[in-house]
């Protein structure tokens, strides 16, 4: 074998044997395990544990990737491209996974696509109003697209500064467009257990703030990484994956509010069949 | 020392075969060694999931309540036994085991795309089929059926954890599938060796690439249906609550837009691997190579608008279901494309019957009379007298359970020799082919009568007048679970004393690369990229 290594003529990078697969998928076990017993008995510490390990587990082997592509020879370029190719697949997944909560939404609030609902709102919802918060709330995450655009174009001008600064306004209007929306959640007239209204309302939007998180801390962890002196002109497959995250979320978003915010809280009576 | 070699002393993946100990397979990143974990995984499914289907035909064997007094149990035997063949037997072994050992080899590239992305999806699973087994054991069980459809599956009817577990199993089965379809697709997109276009890529791997793209899009919707089947039970929500404003139809709707595209999940594999055995075996290459690729894709396409006609029967307008059933027929054009060209495959070959072409030639046979079902069932009309009934079990176990099966034992018997370097005694391989090809058609062909005479399925106990074929089947079930035996002693037999297997021992109609490393492979492979760019005419 050992004359075959070096002999090897193929650029791809084949990963060292890890620890951290079998590791992430105990903590799986955990957590799983841990949220059925809190959902049964309302003993919560077991799920903790399991989204700590989880959390743990991706730090580790998130850690070993950001290490492998500061390290020359191993993220070639045609390395990159798969990088590339899989993480658009995982961004194709989870727009199908929307596409559910959106099917749910339209299930109840069409009514040519459904035989049990009455009118939509249904009677006694008090909708949110559309033109303040979440309309404010569009604004604020259109325009942190528009700011990690600028970062991106300053990191391939090789203007850090620049990069760092506009990266860390979208982080924060990230975090700003939370806050409205758990402020929102907080005055909301209605409550989960509402009927089908909150329940296609709170998991719809509620998975998309929950999007948001994972790209603000995603972009946070560019952030430090940019100012670690990560990322190059032309290899920072880490900070575009992050970008193209926060596209999606944005879009995700824009669907929301015209669906759910705007065209679902007009009173659609006329349409009954 | 070149500079690729050179730029690679910096990395720190060592190349000097495998580690040694239980961290070679715990912490594996080598693409065979998780292929095999896979089938070692799936073999075990299979016994668990042969001994729930064992136990369900041993009760139906006749009429009254033989050995099962809670019908719960009965309920969870059914259930249990379709996750874990669905989700632990047919999909782990063609997918996760032969897509792992053979994507790499066959398109020439020294492993999967994300090894260590690839050893999660493996454990998952494992961690999926955990909870799934809870399932079964905790509050009396999940007894929904496969497809869990509320109300039966809600906080009212299965108050206790049991269906939660089997929520949380089927999720994280499904991370697992929809990372190692993200990896297959990446190795298949990204990695092939230079001049292997997509044109010219194996069959298999056109399978495999359908395949994963079919997961990728189908498995989301089950992840969120499961979620609001799960808060629903929880923390009250009311998708499916008639008193909520929800509607337990919509489960249906979003179970089948997952579960037909799943159905077909199950067999492009199959067709992919029959493809190989039967080319191989008739010493020809397969005929009209790239209808029999894009009929894949046009299976897969049109997978995703053909999910109303597992609800014929739920009050549907006439528009909605004539349209579900002509889609549904379309799917008939592609599928005749595969079947005429593997017939037009072996026309004028040179046939050679070894164990693996005589399962390809039975999943040939199988999969037609399990597509005339279900064309068949596709009438809306005929289907308000079916739906429900045996005809049904008969229809999705031609083609899934044996069909698929014997995609999976054809392949298996015919990479066997690639994978652990020994042959099988072909005698024995032929006479487990007859033994399990007369079980199973004695085992289902019996429930198509049973079930135009109207007997319901997941139902332990029937009338006098469906004795007679029930009884048959439980002796085809008898037989097929011998067969099953003596096919993992013939497994173990190669084992422990099979002759050593050649590179490739089937002579001049195995072409694709895996048959040119040696046998058993490896533990890496094409360590030099091979160069598949059309050679000029000399
Ligand atoms: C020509 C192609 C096919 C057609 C037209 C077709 C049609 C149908 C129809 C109409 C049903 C619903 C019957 C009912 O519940 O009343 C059905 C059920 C089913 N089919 Fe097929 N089918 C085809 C191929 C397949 C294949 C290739 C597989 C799997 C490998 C498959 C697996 C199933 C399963 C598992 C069910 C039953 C699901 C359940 O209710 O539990 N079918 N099929
Ligand atoms: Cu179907």
């Amino acid at each position: 074998m050992a004359s075959d290594a070096t002999s090897k003529t193929h650029h791809w990078h084949v990963a060292d044997p890890s620890p951290w697969p079998i590791v992430g998928s105990v903590s799986a076990l955990v957590m799983a395990v841990g949220g059925i017993i809190y959902m049964h008995t309302g003993f919560i510490w077991g799920f903790v544990l399991g989204v700590v390990l989880t959390m743990y587990t991706m730090v580790v082997w998130f850690k070993d990737v950001i290490l492998e592509a500061e390290t020359p020879g191993l993220h070639t370029p045609p390395v990159q491209v798969g990088l590339r190719i899989s993480f658009l697949l995982f961004i194709v997944s989870e727009v199908m996974f929307f596409f559910a909560f959106f099917w749910a939404f339209f299930h109840s609030s069409l009514p040519i696509l459904n035989l049990v609902a009455g009118a939509w709102p249904p009677e006694g919802i008090e909708v949110l109003h559309t033109w303040d918060i979440p309309f404010l709330n569009t604004l604020i995450l259109l325009s942190s697209g528009a700011t990690l655009t600028i970062a991106h174009h300053a990191l391939i001008e090789n203007d850090r500064d620049r990069f760092l600064n506009y990266t860390l306004i979208t982080v924060i209007l990230g975090f700003i467009f939370l806050g409205f929306q758990i402020f929102e959640y907080s005055v909301a007239a209605f409550s989960l257990q509402d009927g089908i209204y909150p329940s296609t309302f709170f998991l719809a939007t509620g998975f998309h703030g929950f999007h948001v998180l994972i790209g603000a801390v995603f972009l946070t962890v560019c952030y430090f990484r940019g100012r670690n002196g990560h990322f190059k002109p032309d290899h920072h497959v880490g900070f575009e994956a992050a970008a193209w995250y926060w596209h999606f979320v944005d879009v995700v978003w824009l669907f929301l509010f015209i669906n759910v915010y705007w065209w679902g809280s007009s009173p659609l009576g006329h349409l009954q069949p | 020392m070149s500079d690729a070699a050179a730029a690679h002393d910096h990395g720190h993946d060592d190349h000097h075969g495998a580690p040694a100990g239980w961290r070679r397979w715990v912490y594996s990143t080598n693409h065979k060694d998780i292929g095999t974990l896979y089938l070692v995984a799936a073999m075990v499914s299979v016994l668990i999931g042969g001994v729930f289907s064992f136990m369900i035909r041993l009760e139906l064997q006749s009429p009254g309540l033989q050995y099962i007094e809670d019908l719960q149990f009965y309920n969870v035997l059914v259930t249990a036994h379709g996750f874990v063949m669905v989700f632990f037997f047919v999909m782990p072994a063609l997918i996760g085991g032969f897509g792992n050992w053979f994507i790499p080899l066959m398109i020439g590239a020294p492993d999967m795309a994300f090894p260590r992305m690839n050893n999660i999806s493996f454990w998952l699973l494992v961690v999926g089929l955990l909870l799934l087994m809870t399932s079964a054991l905790v509050a009396g069980g999940a007894g929904t059926g496969w497809t869990v459809y509320p109300p039966l599956s809600n906080a009212t009817f299965h108050s206790g954890a049991a269906v939660d577990f089997a929520i949380l199993s089927l999720h994280v089965a499904g991370a697992s599938s929809i990372l190692g379809a993200i990896n297959f697709i990446t190795t298949i997109m990204n990695m092939r060796a230079p001049g292997m276009t997509y044109h010219r890529m194996p069959l298999f791997i056109w399978a495999m690439l359908v395949t994963a793209l079919l997961l990728l899009l189908a498995l989301p919707v089950l992840a969120g249906a499961l979620t609001m089947l799960l808060t629903d039970r929880n923390f009250g929500t009311t998708f499916f609550e008639a008193s909520g404003g929800g509607d337990p139809i919509f489960w249906q709707h979003l179970f089948w837009f997952f579960g037909h595209p799943e159905v077909y999940i199950m067999i492009v594999p199959a067709f992919g691997v029959i493809s190989h055995v039967v080319s191989t075996f008739s010493r020809k290459p397969v005929f009209g190579y790239l209808g029999m690729a894009y009929a894949m894709a046009a299976i897969g396409f049109i997978g995703f608008i053909v999910w109303a006609h597992h609800m014929f029967t739920v009050g549907f307008n006439v528009e909605t279901r004539a349209y579900f059933v002509l889609a549904t027929m379309v799917i008939a054009v592609p599928t005749g494309v595969k079947i005429f060209s593997w017939l037009a495959t072996m026309w004028g070959g040179s046939i050679e019957f070894r164990t693996p072409m005589l399962y390809a030639m039975g999943f040939i046979f199988l999969f037609v009379v399990g597509g005339v079902t279900g064309i068949t069932l596709a009438n809306a009309g005929v289907d308000i007298a079916f739906h429900d009934t045996y005809f049904v079990i008969a229809h999705f176990h031609y083609v899934l359970s044996i069909a698929a099966a014997f995609g999976i034992l054809s392949g298996f018997f015919y990479w066997f020799p690639k994978m652990c370097g020994k042959m099988y005694n072909e005698g024995l391989g032929k006479i487990q082919f007859w033994l399990m090809f007369i079980g199973v058609n004695i085992l289902f062909f019996p429930q198509h009568f049973s079930g135009m005479a109207g007997m319901p399925r997941r139902i332990p106990d029937y009338p006098e007048a469906y004795a007679g074929w029930n009884f048959v089947s439980s002796i085809g079930a008898y037989i097929s679970f011998a067969a099953s035996l003596l096919f993992f002693y013939i497994v173990i037999q190669t084992l422990r004393s099979g002759e050593k297997a050649p590179a490739n021992p089937w002579g001049e109609g195995a072409t694709t690369l895996e048959w040119q490393v040696p046998s058993p492979a490896p533990f890496h492979t094409h360590d030099q990229t091979p160069d598949m760019r059309p050679q000029p005419a000399e």
